[in-house]
């Protein structure tokens, strides 16, 4: 039985949540200073269904006095992380599953249902069991060019598979941590979500954050069931085919792929840097006729950020379309189905069939910068 | 009877989750692994699936669908693990079988207290692996609201 730290639901999860707790008997939340509500899934509402859970949250969250994310404001983990939600040691509840992404700073987060999250609302409290742990260690001290943070996950999905750390944490390791900022970390524990783990953490080597934290390592005698050694430093640009994220290749197996729609952005790849990759490749060029890119920045923070700095101009003068701070097409709710036969190439974490919308579709996962290289030439594309 | 990997994106399409309308989950489970399931699935049949069933997203809409559709219980050889506590807290029977020899058509029982399986057709016994005391408890009150709403608090002995 654990304790809390906090805890947030969203669009998708929270009216099942909110329902939940009322039915439990729940009146006031057992703490809603460490409670967040946020609409990002399916937002601004795209029917009049999704509207009323949305002026359900509203309310909720108005009369439980919970922390509260409007619509624009950006999709759930990157504002736990940009309004430091989730600090270094503490133990985080999501009903979300891509939640272990604070991983990254070190804390320990889990995603979950709705009910259990209910459960934690009433009690501030949830039942979890200690997991055994994976370690991954990443060796080198650079990465080649054209390849980031994604291109190392996939990797480790491709290796770990898609239910090879199911209940498991896993943990990583090595001195290429020195060289990961928090976006890199955060990729590498979002996707532990692609390999079933219960959580993924980043031993705090190199970790910096603008608060002073007592950092957690890994117990020197722990116990591994499974150690993976990556040579990040030989790494080449990967690519997850469909219809699994584990189905991971290198790019120049691909390339010469025709697609016709491009995606950059969710709690995977929707940060500054990610735009930034994307804009060093489309700067005074178009995409390819034929071709659409779709962008949508991980949080209000993001989309000023990178219009302040001419990142978002350039995006936009290739022919980039701009949509709302959120989780986009990710989900197949909104904001850019893909049609029958349709092939798209895609920033985001999943590639199952249907996930964007339409299981006549195909997708191909991977970093922002094969994404932009791809949607300039119309065909799979090495970013370097 | 499916494969493995069954994702929580083929168990109900996400453009169908975002509703209280339980009816509505129902009426699209499973449609894009199965477009027959709704034609062919009759209230009391049950799901055998492989490996990793549940996988993916933490939408509790995915056992709600299965449960709201008559599902008596989902056997696989494991479940991924949000999948796991999602329908276990809204009560819908699952269990681990590691090995069996289960076919389509075949007529089952099963006890969740000690993981027992029979087969009736092959007059077979099965052994899943025994859910943990706290899961126990929660499916012995019908889910985890009822279980909240008796106890106030998690009860670990």
């Amino acid at each position: 039985m654990v304790s809390v730290d906090g805890a947030m639901a969203t669009d998708t999860t929270a009216p099942l949540a909110i329902k939940a707790f009322r039915e439990m008997g729940g009146v006031k939340l057992a703490n809603p200073e460490w409670f967040h509500l946020i609409i990002d899934h399916a937002a601004p509402a795209p029917n009049e269904s999704i509207a009323n859970l949305h002026i359900m949250m509203r309310s909720f969250a108005a009369e439980t006095g919970c922390h509260f994310y409007e619509i624009g404001s950006g999709i759930c983990h990157q504002l736990m992380l940009d309004h430091h939600r989730v600090k270094p040691g503490e133990i985080f509840i999501g009903a979300d599953s891509h939640t272990p992404t604070y991983g990254a700073v070190n804390a320990l987060a889990c995603g979950v249902g709705s009910t259990d999250l209910a459960a934690v609302m009433v009690t501030g409290k949830l039942w979890l069991k200690v997991p055994s742990s994976i370690r991954v260690n990443l060796h080198g001290h650079s990465l080649k060019k054209g390849v980031s943070a994604k291109d190392i996950v996939l990797e480790v999905v491709k290796q770990l598979t898609i239910s090879g750390a199911t209940y498991q944490s896993v943990e990583y390791h090595g001195e290429l941590l020195h060289y990961l900022s928090l976006s890199d970390r955060m990729v590498l524990c979002n996707m532990v979500a692609e390999m079933g783990a219960k959580t993924g953490i980043v031993s705090p080597e190199g970790l910096q954050l603008p608060y002073n934290f007592e950092p957690v390592f890994a117990d020197k005698e722990a116990v591994y069931t499974r150690v993976l050694d990556i040579d990040a430093a030989k790494l080449h640009p990967r690519i997850s085919i469909p219809h699994s994220p584990d189905d991971v290749h290198d790019v120049s197996d691909y390339t010469g792929t025709p697609v016709t729609y491009g995606f950059i952005g969710t709690c995977t790849n929707g940060r500054l840097c990610d735009l930034q990759s994307a804009a060093a490749i489309l700067k005074n060029k178009k995409i390819h006729p034929g071709v659409r890119l779709v962008i949508a920045p991980a949080s209000r923070k993001v989309l000023l950020d990178a219009m302040e700095d001419g990142t978002l101009q350039i995006l936009i003068e290739a022919g980039a379309s701009i949509i709302n701070s959120g989780c986009g097409p990710c989900v197949g709710t909104h904001d850019g189905v893909p049609g029958d036969g349709e092939v798209v190439i895609s920033a985001a974490n999943r590639n199952f069939k249907g996930r964007m919308g339409n299981p006549h579709s195909e997708i191909y996962l991977a970093s922002p910068a094969t994404v932009a290289a791809s949607v300039l030439n119309g065909i799979i594309t090495l970013p370097n | 009877m499916y494969t493995d990997n069954i994702d929580t994106d083929r168990i109900i399409p996400g453009k169908y989750t975002k509703t209280l309308d339980l009816s509505m989950l129902a009426a699209h489970v499973m449609e894009d692994v199965d477009p027959a399931f709704a034609s062919r699935f009759k209230e009391g049949d049950l799901i055998v699936a492989g490996d990793n069933f549940g996988c993916g997203s933490s939408r509790e809409q995915a056992p709600l669908a299965l449960k709201t559709a008559g599902v008596s219980i989902v056997i696989a050889r494991f479940f991924a693990r949000i999948f796991f506590r999602n329908a276990i807290n809204i009560g819908l029977p699952v269990l681990e079988v590691p090995h069996h020899s289960i076919q389509m058509g075949d007529e089952i029982s099963f006890n969740l207290a000690d993981g027992k399986i029979v087969n009736y057709t092959r007059h077979e016994i099965y052994q899943a692996t025994p859910l943990p005391p706290v899961m126990l408890n929660i499916m012995h009150e019908g889910g985890l609201v009822p279980y909240l709403k008796k106890y106030k608090d998690f009860i670990l002995r």
